[in-house]
């Protein structure tokens, strides 16, 4: 065993090949469905069979999507593009071979900005995005002596995104993967549902002595499909690369599967010899060809990226640059926030606390994503708004916005039923503060002789015999006021 | 001969077919003599020509994103040796 986790000594050299499943209605190459969850292949159409004399026509929507990408990357956008056959056999290809596109794609030379381990801005270079249809889905389960297939998948629009062998650690793969599942999510161009596979990642990873300039032979890990599963599979296999090497022995190039159920990674044999896939020109496809006026158009339709977001949020509503980042990791998350936002007026600041705090809070707890939340932006704002022109103290706050998460109704309803309103009434503070002084004489007397940190207990009883809904700020002036005088 | 046996092999092998040794011996010949035909294309000087990628001087017309099949699985399925549960019946892909 290498020392746990201290790789040193050794340089890890990573580079990513992202899936992501583009979020069109109908296929790449057909007219067939590509909704989730359908029966077994009622949505495979004749191109998606792969039947004899059947021509595929590309979708409109992906052409669209793959050139956002590549703007929203600073890559250049193929003014042509073409695609090419990879000839594999495999029962889930009908066809015999998968439409992708190799010399030409449509997308090259990209970059991506991370954080890395020294807190320092990184480029990670984006070698190429290309489009290609998915394959159908192959089931082992529960049949003895056969495999079933699925071609519902088959035809699937996917865009790869390959990076260079830039990153130098799991956490900055995962630190880079995060980045374009924000940005595929951000431009609508992809849902990211890792768990339905509609963004996957493969891992090419290999190992070299320090200062070395060469690269080692790398592996390459597939079956990666979340966040933290890639950190630990890329984790696994350097340590394993650094083992044997420091054993005498060498790295084999070859595919690794992750099974997060042993949590290693294990060789695919099976597909060793077969790497060979032949690819050329699809003689049913001609040439894509793109204008500059088409890509002007879609660079005019390109949404506000989260790093511009995050600069807006700071400058226009006073944020601080760490709330900011948070609330626009989602595109949907930040236009929750700018719906309460407009809703209250000007407590830009208090929404944000409740959206990153109470509301972050409620959603993780029941593992919901914005999108599901049992308050609405609208509901929430009724709240903070209250909070704002003081009708609740955020302390009483913090109870009704329990009771709006259960669906007791909206702030104002819960204030009333509960009667929480807040107690501003000077005259009513003073007879409460009154009485709290008379049964507490000794602490009065201590009060006077200088101890002023009894001012809490003081606060705190004014606040208990009123339930918490007086004001604080007056309850302190009004108790300061009497024990002085 | 511009091919071997071992090239042939692996061909064969990507393939999935499954040669005698004297239908080796005739492939190799045979794929020999077109390797060595589409070669003669080499002799041709093709400094700054753009490879072609495809016959036709056109560009890929485009489909809208609009679903226009329905499910006719079943009409599908009646060519199929082995179906079962909506699935297709392969012999057992082992991983």
């Amino acid at each position: 065993m290498s020392a746990a986790g201290s790789n040193s000594g050794w340089e890890v050299v990573i580079g990513l090949e992202i899936h992501a499943q583009l979020a069109t209605t109908s296929k790449i190459f057909s007219a067939s469905s590509t909704a989730y969850g359908a029966e077994p292949n009622t949505q495979a159409n004749l191109v998606d069979l792969g039947y004899p004399g059947v021509l595929p026509v590309l979708n409109k929507e992906v052409v669209r999507m793959a050139a956002l990408f590549g703007l929203a990357v600073n890559a250049t956008v193929a003014r042509r593009s073409v695609f090419a056959r990879k000839n594999y056999f495999y029962p889930d290809l009908p066809k015999g071979y998968q439409i992708s596109q190799l010399e030409l794609p449509i997308v090259e030379h990209g970059e991506m900005f991370i954080t890395d381990a020294d807190g320092n801005e990184k480029r990670i270079g984006i070698t190429r995005a290309h489009l290609e249809e998915d394959a159908g889905k192959s089931i082992h389960e529960g049949l003895d002596t056969s495999s079933g297939i699925d071609l519902n998948r088959a035809g699937t629009p996917l865009l790869e995104i390959v990076s260079e062998p830039d990153l130098r650690s799991a956490k900055e793969a995962v630190a880079y993967l995060k980045k374009i599942h924000t940005i595929v999510r951000y431009l609508g161009i992809s849902d990211g549902n890792m768990q339905e596979g509609s963004f996957r990642c493969d891992a090419n990873v290999s190992v070299r002595p320090m200062g070395q300039e060469e690269l080692g032979t790398r592996a390459e890990l597939k079956n990666l499909n979340s966040f933290r599963f890639i950190e630990k599979a890329i984790n696994l296999e350097v340590e394993r690369q650094i083992d044997r090497i420091e054993d005498g022995g060498t790295v084999v190039q070859e595919t690794r599967l992750y099974d997060s159920d042993k949590d290693e990674t294990r060789s695919m044999r099976s597909k060793e010899e077969a790497n060979d896939y032949r690819y050329f020109p699809d003689p049913d496809l001609l040439p894509v060809e793109i204008s500059d006026e088409y890509i002007e158009a879609v660079r005019e339709s390109m949404p506000e990226l989260p790093v511009a977001k995050q600069s807006r949020f700071v400058d226009e509503y006073g944020l601080k640059i760490d709330d900011a980042e948070i609330l626009t990791a989602s595109r949907a998350l930040a236009d929750y926030y700018e719906a309460v936002v407009e809703a209250t007026g000007a407590t830009a600041q208090i929404a944000a606390n409740w959206v990153i705090g109470d509301l972050a809070g409620a959603l993780n707890r029941e593992g919901k994503d914005i999108g599901e939340s049992n308050i609405s932006a609208a509901d929430l704002a009724g709240l903070v708004s209250r909070i704002h022109d003081n009708t609740i103290s955020g302390k009483i706050a913090k109870q009704v916005f329990e009771a709006m998460w259960d669906g007791e109704g909206p702030a104002d309803e819960i204030i009333a039923a509960k009667g929480l309103k807040q107690i501003t009434d000077s005259s009513a503070i003073e007879a409460v503060v009154d009485t709290v002084i008379a049964d507490n004489p000794e602490q009065v007397a201590e009060y006077k002789a200088g101890k002023d940190k009894l001012i809490g207990f003081f606060v705190g009883k004014v606040m208990q015999e009123t339930k918490g809904q007086a004001n604080p700020g007056q309850v302190n002036q009004i108790l300061k006021d009497k024990l002085s005088s | 001969m511009s091919l071997d046996k071992d090239q042939v092999r692996h061909i064969a092998m990507l393939a999935r077919l499954k040669l005698t040794d004297e239908e080796y011996a005739i492939s190799v010949q045979k794929l020999s003599k077109i390797v060595d035909f589409v070669d003669q294309l080499s002799a041709a000087d093709t400094t700054g020509v753009v490879p072609m990628a495809h016959p036709l001087d056109a560009a890929q017309r485009l489909r809208p994103d609009v679903v226009t099949e329905s499910n006719e699985r079943d009409r599908y399925q009646e060519n199929a040796a082995s179906v079962s549960a909506g699935l297709y019946l392969v012999p057992k892909v082992l991983e």
